[in-house]
């Protein structure tokens, strides 16, 4: 994880032990997260992560010593601003659909000669994770205040989105669970947990829109990838692994179903 | 009606039923891209193994809520429910309620059965997640409807008593793509817990009936 000061780390505690005094689960807990944004809206401590993925962009690296200035995000070699509106998107020298984790592991292995399957493998939050978690903070954080605007006209991009809706209704596991088993109906919650309905605009915004984010109750930065890691996970589902195609599909299903949101990345979750 | 006419009936009706079902399927296509997605995608972790990816024929069926709201899709949804409901067991004792504080405590474990969990976890209903049961409790999800004073509502007749004990052991013999976990079909939870939960919902003494 990247280092948060003790004394950031200490209001965090506190900021947290004020809610929970001011009692949590007597309201709706939306409300008082709300509150706690608000709270701390000049301090995101996922500004904390993009310092540190700024720096890991520029910074050579890898068997190649280079750094990622040169890599494509789609809209061009070396352009951060806005990249991270128009992903997941089709990549010509990949042939391949990919979302900015995805992404970026191409760029580290081929400008850096990182393997990926070294990302593939780590543990979240860990090693070559924990970089990428940084860096991942760092280009979100550019696309802050743009609208969501991913594209389904190239036919791999078509079929991409597609492949996310039947994904998201596809039940398995020995809870009988899809994602539309939470996300498919508006005005749902699990406990005080609101649960946005990802099947429409609006919540599709709600949720493609504010992650990445900074998890206040685990403390810490992230991914969309590992936010569909940790649903897959409640979902009783084998381990999605990292960058797959489901993993894309799913992010490519929500982010077309939010397309004209306004990012809000990083958000601040519970 | 002589036996071999009988007999002829019940050929008619079997194969017809067949019909409606393998129709029906037929409609659900089968996409092998699809398929090789999600069989590229996800693998074994700790007790997640790659094979829960792997539907059975009421899990297929659900994961098309464009086909399951046709005509057809109404038709194979009875044949569904109809295979639940025959793959339920009556409690062995005859016994239908139990203790109502085990069952608030099953209630209220939301944990196992993912990969951070072993096969020693016990395995929750979380039921809380989903209902809200006892008004106490106020940290309860709204998926599934109120139970609050479901027994003092109802009573405890062999029909209620029946109707819960099947809900809570395969909730797709009454609805076919019901959001709720087949807890006996997948041996989620076993037989005294679900008389367990069957008391926190019938008991009279439960605090869901006060």
């Amino acid at each position: 994880m990247v280092p948060l000061s003790p004394i950031l780390k200490r209001c965090l505690v506190a900021s947290i032990l004020l809610i929970g005094a001011q009692g949590i689960y007597a309201q709706s807990a939306a409300d008082e997260i709300a509150k706690y944004r608000e709270m701390i809206a000049d301090g995101n401590p996922s500004e904390l992560y993009e310092m540190s993925g700024e720096e890991l962009w520029k910074k050579p690296a890898g068997p190649k010593n280079a750094t990622l200035e040169k890599c494509d995000l789609g809209l061009g070699p070396g352009v951060v601003d806005g990249a991270a509106a128009v992903l997941p998107k089709y990549f010509k020298d990949t042939n391949r659909v990919q979302d900015l984790e995805s992404r970026l592991m191409t760029c580290m292995e081929k400008l850096q000669g990182i393997p990926s399957e070294s990302i593939i493998d780590a543990k979240f939050g860990d090693g070559p994770k924990k970089d990428m978690d940084a860096i991942v903070a760092y280009v979100v954080t550019h696309s802050k205040g743009k609208k969501i605007n991913v594209s389904t006209s190239h036919p791999k991009e078509k079929e991409m989105y597609e492949m996310g809706r039947k994904a998201f209704y596809y039940e398995g596991g020995p809870f009988d669970f899809s994602c539309a088993s939470c996300h498919g109906a508006s005005g749902k919650r699990i406990r005080l947990q609101d649960l946005p309905n990802l099947t429409t605009h609006e919540g599709a915004v709600a949720g493609w829109g504010y992650w990445p984010a900074y998890r206040v109750s685990s403390g810490q930065f992230w991914t969309m990838q590992q936010r569909l890691n940790d649903c897959f996970r409640q979902q009783r589902f084998p381990y999605p692994i990292y960058g797959s195609d489901v993993t894309i599909a799913l992010s490519m299903y929500m982010a077309k179903n939010a397309n004209g949101g306004i990012i809000q990345t990083p958000g601040l979750k519970r | 009606m002589t036996t071999f006419a009988k007999f002829c009936s019940y050929i008619v009706v079997f194969c017809g039923s067949t019909m409606v079902f393998a129709d029906g399927y037929a409609q659900q296509k089968s996409d092998p891209q699809f398929q090789r997605m999600m069989k590229s995608s996800f693998r074994t972790e700790g007790i997640a193994n790659i094979d829960r990816i792997d539907q059975d024929a009421t899990q297929k069926f659900c994961s098309d809520p464009q086909f399951v709201a046709t005509k057809a899709g109404a038709a194979i949804a009875l044949e569904i429910q109809k295979q639940n409901m025959d793959s339920i067991k009556p409690p062995s004792d005859g016994r239908y309620l139990g203790d109502w504080k085990s069952g608030e405590a099953i209630a209220q474990s939301g944990r196992g059965a993912t990969w951070t969990d072993t096969n020693a976890t016990p395995i929750g209903g979380g039921c809380y997640n989903c209902h809200e049961i006892d008004k106490k409790e106020i940290s309860y999800g709204n998926i599934g409807p109120s139970l609050w004073n479901y027994g003092k509502n109802r009573g405890a007749s062999p029909e209620v008593l029946t109707y819960t004990w099947n809900r809570i052991n395969n909730s797709k013999a009454y609805n076919a793509c019901s959001n709720m976990p087949r807890f006996a079909h997948f041996k989620l939870l076993n037989e005294k817990q679900i008389q367990d939960l069957m008391a926190l919902l019938l008991d009279p003494q439960s605090p869901v009936n006060q």
